[in-house]
């Protein structure tokens, strides 16, 4: 058993799970925002009008949540295979959380200002 | 009379940390009979009778013993059951990658023998011995199959860029093969722990499907399929 403090949920199973449903959210998430582009004629108002459903602002929300997953599995995994030196892994770890927290914050003011 | 030859060359890796700054190629030309073709084991046997400084490990000669991995031409093969015919000249012999050159060809295999005995790779049973021995069906002793026959000679390992990353983390493919082989035998009580041991994101999930295990082992084993079991299993234990 190998120990790692810094992984999402520190099992290797639960990341992996958590990746890949993450990820079939966000593909549905895409193929919603994409199909709404190209069946109507995009403009201001019929935007605002989609954010204004509650239903459309909890998907987003999930997929922001998504997003910040997805993401943190798999840059964890790039730094902990490339990033040897303890030290410069680990601040480039907190960097990421960071600026991942930091959109998934942003996403929900976004949405909920809508 | 003279026999007809041709000329078959060769770049070998060579290093020898004694006298060596820095690993260099060396050129070899091997005459060999014309009509004749051979394993690349018997070449670089006749290049030692040529020049005895040059280091390898052999023994059986016959892709059982797993002692002559390296990589050749870019690919990590058995030297023993690779023809000379099939390689591209100038034929290219570099150590296994990813452990340490201890001399030319051989490379320390300690990081992958670690590995494996992570694994326990023995039958643990904790029901009483019987009187004769522990039987096992047809059916389960057929699961064992693509498993048992791996002969340890670190080309998937070695080939495999999870475990070039993180040769102390992850269990790498040959490992994992046995770790399964132990799992899925039917005489063996202690499953849950064996996945249990698994279970962090290093040993099983540092795999990302690249499956250069499978393009290169010798034995056409399928260490991928034997990790996505393992997941499967460790699924079905609920994580
Ligand atoms: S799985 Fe194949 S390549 Fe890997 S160590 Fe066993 S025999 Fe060699
Ligand atoms: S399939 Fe997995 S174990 Fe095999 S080479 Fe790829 S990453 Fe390594
Ligand atoms: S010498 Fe034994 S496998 Fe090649």
């Amino acid at each position: 058993m190998v120990s790692s403090a810094t992984s999402l949920t520190g099992n290797g199973l639960r990341d992996w799970l958590y990746q890949r449903v993450s990820a079939l959210v966000l593909a549905v998430y895409t193929l919603f925002i994409m199909g709404f582009i190209m069946t109507r004629s995009m403009d201001y108002a019929a935007w605002v009008g989609l954010f204004h459903h509650t239903g459309v602002k909890i998907f987003s929300v999930l997929a922001a949540l998504s997003l910040l997953v997805h993401a943190w599995v798999g840059v964890w995994t790039i730094l902990t295979d490339y990033i040897k030196m303890a030290s410069l892994r680990l601040s480039l770890e907190i960097v990421v959380i960071l600026a991942l927290l930091f959109y998934f914050i942003w996403a929900i003011i976004i949405v909920w200002s809508v | 009379m003279s026999e007809a030859l041709r000329t078959v060359s060769f770049k070998i890796y060579r290093f020898n940390p004694e006298v060596d700054l820095k690993p260099f190629m060396k050129e070899y030309q091997l005459s060999i009979p014309k009509d004749k073709d051979m394993m690349l084991l018997e070449a670089i046997m006749r290049i030692k009778a040529l020049d005895d400084t040059l280091a390898f490990r052999r023994s059986c000669r016959e892709g059982v013993c797993g002692s002559d991995g390296m990589n050749i031409n870019g690919r990590n093969g058995l030297a023993c059951i690779t023809l000379l015919s099939a390689l591209k000249e100038p034929i290219e012999i570099r150590p296994l990658p990813g452990l340490p050159v201890i001399r030319d060809l051989i490379v320390d295999m300690s990081a992958f023998y670690a590995q494996y005995e992570k694994v326990k790779p023995y039958l643990i049973n904790k029901d009483p011995v019987p009187a004769k021995e522990r039987l096992q069906s047809p059916a389960d002793r057929k699961k064992l199959d693509g498993l048992y026959e791996c002969i340890l000679c670190a080309c998937c390992s070695t080939s495999c860029p999870s475990f070039w990353w993180n040769p102390e983390k992850f269990i790498g493919p040959a490992g994992l093969l046995q770790a399964y082989r132990f799992i899925v035998d039917s005489r063996d009580t202690a499953k849950s722990e064996r996945l249990e041991a698994l279970s962090d994101p290093f040993s099983v999930f540092r795999c990302r499907g690249v499956m250069n295990c499978v393009d290169v082992c010798p034995k056409g084993l399928n260490p991928t399929r034997a990790i996505g079991q393992i997941r499967s299993e460790l699924l079905a234990e609920g994580g």
